[in-house]
């Protein structure tokens, strides 16, 4: 019980948050976390529980992103586009799906890279649609039920309930059957098929799942800014996603939240006093990889245990001595 | 891509008199000469993934580190040539550092090694941008091979023509290495079938530092053998690595013939493609490779995996 | 009825013959004992009858259908259920957990991406159920890290038991066990209701033996001897397979 006690506090931090943290660039950063951890979460699905690395998710992030600024510049309404963004991103990911889940592995990772890639390449190049380089802008911010979402904090406000949303579908998918049988996928695919699961269509659901979160995250992204430029879709965008899963921890919930906070913490604040974040951010990975492979979030636990049992057995040792 | 425009149209740097040459042949021979430096790029990107079995994701990086360490070596004083075969080797031991140091200790964790380059390749691009600071840095055409070469009735610029040489040369002598002597033959199996090469007494960990030393080395060379048509800017190695890749996936992993044939049809794939559908230029470059790796994906050299 | 037919299956693995024209009859409730030495194309043949590998030729049957094109997985929905020589359990996960995969696998539930897996109590008691069936009720939420190797041995067989096949297919069901620890789980073999059809993969003779009904000898892919288990012991061909083990 202590898990639902721990998370509703958390949850009251959160919503209360634009209440003390009152400084409005800071509640912006707030913002970018979550939205960030949203894509975070989207990719876990895949490199944490279906045990598919995909270097290539920021091509379905930045294409709904596209697809909704795209929309509203031609004239469709703030709903109508998000729904057009995610039933487009939804399309890209069955494509996706069907294109890399021929292999697994490292094979996969290629594939996704090439796939993003490519829709990096037409945000990019196919200036007459994107406007290349110069990206597009998004007049105004939607405004649901006519409450304007322009304020740094009425936006949180509706980031946080996207995300907790998003929280919440992950959790009750995580707790499922389905995702049972996801995370059997990831751990003995063979077992799994001589059990009689379907593993690829296992596998291509968990990734329009996956797909359809991180187009969430890619318009609340577009919000934002108001503003897409072809970065949102770069095989750096796709680096950084899969560093905040790895640093955080693969297979939990909390870890890519964890992960996505620190690598935005590192990016704007940070940055304001070490200037080359990238060098650190790539530091920061390699050295989680090497040393702490199954995320910070387990590794801080397990560094947690290990000096619990030092202590206690210290005290033991006092204690008969 | 900034250069590409001036890929396409002359490059920079060098003056020449173009008399009545069309654009397909211009483009030809930029395809030509951007096939050549490809190759130089992916050699060893195609060994690594063979051998290895990882993406080298820090190979981009190597070609562009390579760049700006001959751009110093020249202000330094060395001449061209001089500069690229130190940037080489400067190249060659900053990758058998990576490799012993980090790689070594994830052997056998194939996802854990292309992750570190992943992380690698964010730092060293920020080294750069730290050492050389983030304007695009010209250098010169070697003094010797500034001025254009009549062939038949039809004009070539000589540097562009000399890339292309030096890669038919560097190709040569790697498919001779490989092909006739032990450690190429080693080098061959491990490709083939590294754990059963381990088996037989093929010291495979040695063979996985002479290749990415190897690799890092060509790379690096051909960074600087590309500075005076590329230009050394923040952002190269996020240019050449999709390349390296594609060139890799069509030409089949493991394989030096995969390997230079695919370079060249990506380099002429990018430059047509640049000039004729400049706003699909990306699609056309990548679709090819997706569909090998879809329909055949061992590519067009590779082995059957 | 013939619970499992095969018919000249062939595979090749590049240019070795694996399998060799190998064909078999198991009747319904039947003890088959698979023998041979290593290399001789037992697990091969059982992946063959999984449906892991595609033969390159030849039928298989089950209970009169032919099954050679079915897939892999839902060859588990006609009844055929494995365990493997080495174990391939969901680390990480309890044992429960493990036994309540395996019941998943024939449930339409394993598409629900909305329920709590862990309120579904019938599916925990059946779980529970397969467990205590192999003697491991007692820990059925210790995890799986936390277990023996001999009573992992025993998960392996609760997990192929668990979906109630009419086939069940041992891959070297004792390998790595104690002497003690073979005697036990031959006990829980020797246990299974007849409605189950077995076959069985061991090297271990002398506690197969106690098995086997029929036995069948293979070697270098093909069928070397079929029969009774007194006919095959006493058959001169077995000795001669044999002789270098």
């Amino acid at each position: 019980m202590t898990r639902r006690l721990a998370f509703a506090l958390a949850v009251l931090v959160l919503a209360t948050l634009p209440f003390w943290l009152t400084n409005s660039y800071y509640v912006n950063i707030a913002s970018q976390i979550l939205i960030w951890a949203m894509l975070a979460l989207a990719l876990n699905v895949l490199a944490g529980y279906a045990g598919l690395v995909s270097l290539g998710h920021a091509g379905l992030f930045g294409m709904a992103s596209y697809a909704a600024a795209l929309s509203v510049a031609g004239g469709a309404a703030h709903l109508t586009a998000a729904v057009l963004a995610l039933a487009a991103t939804l399309v890209a990911s069955a494509v996706f799906a069907l294109l890399s889940l021929r292999s697994t592995g490292i094979s996969f990772l290629m594939i996704t890279l090439a796939l993003g890639q490519i829709l990096w390449g037409i945000a990019y190049r196919w200036i007459s649609l994107t406007n290349g380089d110069n990206g597009i802008n998004l007049v105004s911010r939607p405004a649901p039920f006519g409450i304007s979402l322009e304020s740094p904090q009425a936006f949180y406000l509706a980031t946080l309930a996207a995300f907790l949303l998003v929280v919440t579908a992950m959790e009750i998918f995580v707790a499922s059957p389905f995702g049972a049988s996801l995370c059997g996928t990831r751990d003995q695919p063979r077992r799994m098929t001589a059990l009689g699961y379907n593993v690829w269509l296992i596998r291509f659901l968990a990734f329009l799942f996956s797909g359809l979160v991180a187009g969430i995250a890619g318009l609340f992204f577009l919000y934002y800014d108001k503003f897409v430029s072809p970065h949102a879709l770069s095989l750096a965008t796709s680096a950084e996603a899969l560093l905040m899963v790895i640093s955080g921890g693969t297979g939990t919930l909390i870890g890519p939240i964890a992960g996505a906070a620190l690598v935005v913490v590192m990016k704007y604040v940070a940055s304001a006093y070490i200037e080359r974040w990238n060098l650190v951010l790539g530091a920061i990975f390699v050295a989680i990889v090497l040393f702490m492979p199954e995320g910070l979030v387990p590794g801080m636990l397990r560094l947690w245990r290990a000096m619990r049992r030092a202590r206690r057995a210290r005290a033991a040792a006092a204690h008969l001595g | 891509m900034p250069n590409t425009i001036a890929l396409a149209l002359g490059g920079s740097g060098a003056e020449w008199t173009v008399p009545a040459m069309t654009l397909w042949l211009l483009l030809a021979i930029n395809s030509i000469t951007l096939g050549g430096l490809l190759f130089l790029l992916s050699a060893g990107f195609s060994l690594i993934f063979g051998l290895m079995r990882i993406p080298n994701l820090t190979h981009g990086s190597f070609f562009m580190l390579g760049a700006y360490l001959g751009v110093s070596f020249l202000s330094a004083g060395l001449d061209f040539w001089t500069a690229a075969l130190a940037s080489a080797v400067a190249m060659a031991t900053i990758g058998g550092l990576i490799e012993r140091l980090l790689l070594r200790r994830l052997a056998g964790n194939a996802l854990a090694q292309v992750l570190v380059t992943l992380g690698l390749s964010f730092m060293i691009a920020d080294i750069c941008l730290m050492i050389w600071t983030g304007d695009p840095v010209q250098i010169e055409t070697p003094p010797a091979l500034r001025g254009a070469v009549p062939i038949a009735s039809v004009v070539f610029p000589a540097y562009r023509l000399a890339i292309a040489l030096i890669a038919v040369v560097i190709a040569g002598m790697l498919w001779l290495m490989l092909d006739r002597t032990r450690l190429g033959a080693m080098i061959r199996a491990g490709v083939d079938d590294a754990p059963m090469a381990r088996v037989v007494g093929i010291r495979v960990g040695r063979l996985f530092s002479i290749i990415f030393c190897l690799g890092a080395g060509l790379a690096g060379f051909g960074g600087v053998m590309g500075a005076p048509i590329l230009s050394v800017y923040p952002g190269l190695d996020a240019d050449m690595l999709p390349l390296a890749l594609i060139v890799v996936i069509l030409g089949g992993t493991g394989s030096l013939v995969g390997a230079f044939v695919g370079s060249f049809i990506v380099g002429f794939l990018y430059n047509f493609g640049q000039a004729l559908f400049p706003e699909l230029a990306y699609v056309i470059l990548f679709l090819p490779m997706l569909a090998v790796l879809v329909i055949r994906p061992q590519g067009l050299f590779g082995r059957q995996a | 009825m013939t619970a499992l037919e095969v018919r000249e299956l062939q595979k090749s693995f590049g240019g070795l013959t694996v399998t060799a024209n190998v064909s078999l009859a198991v009747k319904e409730g039947e003890r088959r004992l698979i023998i041979g030495p290593n290399g001789a194309g037992k697990t091969t043949l059982f992946n063959l009858i999984t449906g892991e590998l595609k033969p390159a030729s030849g039928r298989i049957m089950l209970f009169g259908r032919d099954i050679t094109r079915i897939p892999s997985r839902l060859r588990a929905h006609l009844g055929v259920a494995r365990t493997y020589q080495i174990i391939t359990l969901f680390p990480g996960e309890t044992l429960l957990r493990n036994a309540v995969l395996s019941l998943l696998g024939l449930s339409p539930l394993r598409w629900n991406p909305v329920v709590r897996l862990d309120r579904l109590a019938s599916l925990a008691e059946d779980a529970r159920a397969a467990l205590a069936r192999v003697g491991l009720g007692a820990i059925a939420g210790r995890p799986l890290g936390e277990t023996s190797y001999g009573e992992r041995r025993r998960v392996e067989i609760a997990m192929a038991l668990a979906q109630r096949p009419r086939l069940l297919l041992l891959d070297e069901p004792f390998a790595g066990l104690s002497v003690e620890e073979r005697r036990d789980i031959l006990r829980l073999i020797l246990g299974i209701p007849r409605e189950v059809t077995i076959v069985m993969i061991e090297h271990d003779m002398d506690t197969a033996l106690e098995f086997a009904d029929r036995i069948t000898l293979l070697h270098f892919g093909k069928v070397i001897a079929d029969g009774t288990r007194a006919e095959v012991v006493a058959d001169p061909r077995t000795r001669e397979v044999y002789l270098g083990e």
